[in-house]
């Protein structure tokens, strides 16, 4: 599997560190709801398909990019910085809250 | 001149000879031979005791597919079990073992299994061994008694235990197209994707490129096929944009168009040539791959057909045509489809007699009713061979009448006489990397086989894989092939060589099984027999995945290449569907076996990278002894001549506590948080403030992660406004540093902070006693260090013997202390030269064991105590949790079940029977030595406390914190360590800190 990271060009997967479940947005640090939490904090979505994930290029200039990936067929379609694309979650995202 | 060896032809070299050893026995064969065709060439024919009824067995095969002939090659000390003898070159001095016999391969006491048979059928493991369900041997207590006579019964050949001296090598590769097989569809796929600029890549996993134009026989552009092949080679060698790869197998079509390959660079020799490794692991990363991995062919299933003397006709086809070996002298063929009759020919020419051509078809091809006149023996059309004669050899075969589209048996068995029997069941192409790329296989009626899938990646088929047989589709197609993969479309087809080949019908008559009395055999390494496939089916296994698993079938070493379609087959006549309705089975990495050391590479042994710090050669001068932390390497006490471990540490404790020591602290990871965001990040991270820090000042700061459990500690200094330098224990540096780019880049992008680890930019030199101070004043220049210019967690900048150095007033050991920070390229100077303003004080420099001894009496908590499952209360540390702000953690670190009262609470234990303590001990309120039971919770560390005089350690209690004051027990089964204990506060000495604020 390869990622190419903007900045470094194609790399291969073993540079990279996976960083988790990118449809998640962290809750207004002064919340107290629970619920919220705890969506943030363990609930992952699961695709089989396209996923929006979160990998730090830790093996070369480590960045954190915002990485969608295909579960089934490793197909990466799209990179680009974490720090840029942090806003545009993907809709697929679930009602905070809700169960899975 | 060997029994077997016909007077000419092959392509072995007959002016070399080659001694060999097999069971002890020595042998000789010739260049060009494999252990199966040269042991064929003496007239060996048994070669193994198969899996479960320990049967004889002889060779079915002459390549990767072969289920049976698998020997065990040695090498002094060392063994490799599981060799196909089909795929083993020989070599002088080649020394090989049969396997599965005892205690040897004619005489077996395992044959005896066969009696048993009837016992040992589909399932006998999971139905036998399950147990009683009471009494001493309930369960799967049953199951641990029989193993030991199992193991020693059933199984393949078995590993040595002794060290593999072999090195093995990996590579990466790139190149434009990958062909696998180098038959004439990948020669010439090769050719068409080099002549139009590709960098070309051919993998073939016999010794000799060429494929089946080394046994066909026929004639490709008025040259003997295996001589184009040849030639064609040279061709490709020569040329700068292809590479070669022999004794290569591709076992693995991974994403993005990688594949992994596994070369046998010297298994062929006795010893590797100089600089060789044994294997070669190949990662290929291409634009595309022309799979042109050709066909396997099907035996037939009926009874006896494991008896040695029997093997597929194709086999037979290569033994004669490559190796110049016949399988046999008086030869039977049986067969559904019209290609065993080419071999039927190629036998009569080279010398033997064919008894009798069996085919199950009525109305067979006028070509094919023409060789069989040719051929001359019986010609036995709409006929079946119902059973083998004979021993441990084929003497004979049984036949009657049969009707090819009922199955149905009819009239007398009646006896042929032969030594040898070739089968034909129909041709499967070998679609095992495209099953990896691509969707589902698909049936076809014509063919009964599975034709290659649609790719999900970049792949382009060719030849006898696609489901084309006659080389002369494979030429077409693999020139076609080269062009589409290389991207190019303007090759000229009349350029393609021409081929003089017999024409045949490659439509097999759809019979995979003759229904007669006896054990008919369908996936030969794993003993699975017909009535197997159909037991299972009785016992309700009906997907193919279940009945795969339950009878084992296909499973082997050989994956099923051999018995796959016929199992499928039965498997569908008993569930009354069509195959392509039962499904096949998806063909998994690795296609072959793969040596775990070509997995390995180099990668093998310690390869862990050491740490050193700046002033580890003064260490060593200086008679430390080391412990690992991680990858560092850290003085664990500096030992004087005669003194235990824990001598050592108490005299350096003591040392310290009475006047001054000094600590290599360079290991702390050290993080510079920088930028005009930088305060307001601190905030976010740290449950306490730093914003409001002073310059110059250091503060101790808490981490927790989000879910509110302890991620960890330290200290972190304000060097500027907007300048940080943090500092985190030495285990979790790297985990840290993660953290913090992780919330900059993801979580809080707008703030505007730079992080850069500086672990090893710094040398750190703890310096700390009642005399810290007095050595730090005879040293150190450009600045005071006296209480008013330097108070507790204040810095300062000056030098110590020219040498620049950043001094921060903390303490770990609870005494006055300071850690100077230096550059690290001047980390020994400053070292060496606090070593020598603190002789007059009787400096020592003391190690983790002290450093250790004293933070326990402070009651400072470290890794051990901060393990991923402790909050900031149970380690006593509410006191740093800000309610001023949010902070990571801090939404969830009041749940329910991080506050109750029962949590595993931080408390001290003092050892009462004045005995040593054990980390990972289990506190206990009563002992029951018997019987440990009743874990309140474990030490976390120990010691022998020199200021208190006891063997003291911390742990984690349940309710810890309510039950201080109380007596307890350690309970130490595994170190047989019992004893009563004290539960008391983690604060043993100066709790009030007095002596580290003087
Ligand atoms: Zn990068």
């Amino acid at each position: 599997m390869l990622i190419t990271c903007p900045y470094c060009g194609p790399r291969d997967v073993s540079e990279y560190t996976y960083q988790g479940d990118g449809n998640r947005t962290r809750p207004d640090p002064a919340s107290t709801d629970q619920e919220v939490w705890n969506a943030y904090v363990y609930d992952r979505l699961n695709p089989a398909g396209e996923h929006h994930e979160i990998w730090q290029h830790s093996g070369g200039c480590r960045a954190h990019l915002a990485v969608t990936r295909n579960t089934l067929t490793h197909v990466v379609s799209s990179v680009s910085f974490a720090r840029d694309a942090g806003h545009k979650k993907s809709d697929s995202r679930r009602k905070t809250g809700a169960k899975a | 001149m060997s029994p077997r060896r016909a007077i000419s032809g092959g392509r072995i070299d007959r002016l070399r000879t080659i001694r060999f050893t097999f069971d002890g026995r020595p042998f000789t064969g010739h260049a060009g031979d494999t252990l199966a065709s040269a042991l064929l060439a003496n007239g060996v024919t048994l070669f193994a005791r198969s899996f479960k009824y320990h049967r004889p067995r002889g060779v079915l095969t002459a390549g990767i597919d072969e289920p049976n002939a698998l020997v065990t090659v040695l090498s002094g000390a060392v063994r490799e079990p599981n060799i196909p003898a089909t795929m083993l070159e020989i070599y002088d001095g080649l020394n090989v073992a049969s396997q599965n016999r005892f205690p040897s391969l004619a005489y077996d006491v395992g044959a005896l299994n066969q009696l048993g048979s009837k016992v040992l059928g589909a399932g006998f493991y999971y139905k036998t061994f399950m147990g009683p369900v009471i009494g001493p041997l309930k369960g799967t207590r049953f199951w641990m008694f029989c193993e030991w006579f199992i193991r020693r019964a059933a199984g393949l050949g078995s590993a040595g235990l002794e060290k593999d001296p072999s090195r093995y090598e990996r590579m990466n590769a790139f190149c434009d197209v990958l062909v696998v097989g180098s038959g004439p569809a990948g020669l010439i796929a090769a050719k068409a994707a080099s002549d139009s600029g590709a960098r070309v890549m051919l993998a073939e996993l016999d010794a000799t490129p060429g494929g089946s134009a080394n046994w066909s026989g026929e004639t490709i552009d008025g040259l003997p096929a295996a001589e184009w092949a040849a030639e064609t080679l040279r061709d490709l060698k020569a040329r700068e944009n292809v590479r070669v790869l022999p004794r290569t197998t591709v076992w693995g079509y991974y994403d993005g168009n990688t594949l992994s390959a596994v070369e046998r660079v010297a298994d062929h020799r006795n010893t590797p040539a100089k600089g060789e490794p044994r294997h070669r692991h190949w990662t290929i990363r291409t634009q595309s791959v022309v799979l042109a991995t050709g066909a396997f062919e099907r035996p037939l299933v009926f009874p006896g057909n494991d008896r040695p003397g029997v093997m597929l006709a194709g086999a037979a086809l290569r033994y004669v045509n490559q190796y110049g070996v016949l399988p046999g002298q008086k030869i039977a063929i049986f067969t559904n489809n019209d290609s065993a009759y080419h071999t039927a020919e190629a036998l009569k020419k080279a010398g033997a007699e064919i008894v009798a051509m069996v085919d199950v078809r009525d109305d067979t091809s006028v070509a094919g009713r023409e060789i069989a006149r040719e051929v001359g023996g019986e010609y036995l059309a709409g006929h079946a061979v119902v059973a083998t004669e004979g021993g441990a050899q084929v003497s004979g075969i049984k036949v009657q009448r049969i009707n090819a589209a009922t199955g149905a048996l009819s009239g007398d068995p009646r006896s042929i006489h032969a030594d040898c029997l070739l089968v034909s069941g129909g041709w499967s192409p070998t679609i095992h990397l495209a099953s990896q790329a691509g969707l589902k296989p698909e049936w076809d009626n014509d063919l009964q086989a599975f034709l290659p899938p649609k790719p999900t990646q970049n792949w382009v088929g060719a030849g006898a894989f696609n489901g084309s047989f006659s080389t002369e589709k494979a030429i077409s197609e693999g020139h076609a092939a080269g062009l589409t993969a290389a991207g190019a479309t303007d090759g000229k087809a009349d350029e393609l060589p021409s081929v003089d080949a017999d024409a045949f019908d490659p439509n097999p008559a759809p019979v995979f099984e003759i229904k007669a009395k006896g054990k008919a055999f369908v996936d030969l390494q794993h003993d699975v027999t017909a009535d197997d496939v159909r037991l299972a089916h009785r016992e309700g296994f009906v997907s193919v995945e279940h009945l795969k698993r339950y009878t084992t079938l296909g499973m082997a070493t050989d994956q099923g290449k051999t018995s796959n379609i016929p199992g499928l087959a039965i498997m569908a006549e008993t569930l009354g569907k069509p195959i392509p309705d039962v499904g096949t089975t998806r063909f998994r990495a690795p296609f072959a076996p793969v040596s775990v050391g070509s997995l390995a590479g180099e990668r093998y042994g310690d390869i862990r990278p050491e740490r050193l710090t700046p002033m580890y050669d003064w260490h060593v001068e200086n008679g430390a002894e080391f412990y690992a932390a991680g990858l560092w390497h850290r003085p664990m006490i500096y030992g004087l001549s005669g003194e235990s471990v824990e001598q050592a540490y108490v005299r350096e404790t003591k040392a310290v506590r009475g006047g001054v020591g000094l600590v290599d602290v360079s290991t702390l990871g050290k993080i510079a948080v920088q930028g005009p965001d930088a305060g307001a990040f601190l905030d976010r991270v740290y449950t306490n403030m730093f914003s409001t820090l002073a310059i110059g000042k250091a503060r101790y700061g808490l981490m927790l992660r989000e879910d509110g459990f302890v991620l960890d500690d330290g200290t972190t200094w304000r060097l500027g406004e907007h300048d940080f330098l943090m500092t985190t224990t030495t285990a979790n540096a790297g985990k840290v540093m993660q953290h913090l780019e992780y919330l900059l880049d993801v979580v809080w992008p707008e703030l505007k902070v730079q992080l850069t680890s500086v672990t090893d930019q710094w040398a750190g030199a703890a310096i700390s006693g009642p005399k810290s101070r007095d050595v730090l004043a005879a040293c150190v220049t450009g600045t005071k260090v006296d209480n008013d210019a330097l108070p507790f967690m204040g810095i300062v900048y000056g030098e110590i013997d020219g040498a620049p150095v950043m001094i921060c007033r903390l303490s770990f050991s609870g005494e006055l202390a300071y850690e100077v920070y230096s550059g690290a390229g001047h980390g020994t100077h400053v070292w060496q030269a606090l070593i020598k303003a603190g002789e007059p004080f009787a400096i020592v420099p003391y190690g983790l064991e002290a450093l250790g001894t004293m933070r326990i009496e402070k009651g400072h908590v470290t890794g051990a105590e901060i393990d991923g499952r402790t909050t900031a209360r149970d380690l006593h540390l509410d006191w740093m949790l800000s309610k001023k702000k949010p902070f990571i953690g801090s939404a969830m670190m009041d749940r329910e079940g991080l506050v109750a009262e029962d949590r595993l609470q931080l408390v001290g234990i003092v050892s009462l029977d004045n005995r040593p303590l054990n980390g990972g001990a289990h506190i206990v309120e009563e002992l029951d030595e018997a019987n440990p039971h009743g874990s309140l919770g474990h030490l976390t560390a120990a010691c022998y406390s020199p200021s208190l005089g006891k063997y003291i350690g911390l742990a984690l209690v349940k309710g810890g914190k309510a039950r201080q004051g109380t007596r307890a027990f350690i309970s130490d089964p595994l170190r047989k360590r019992f004893g009563p204990v004290e539960i008391v506060s983690h604060h043993f000495f100066d709790p009030e800190g007095s002596r580290m604020h003087g």
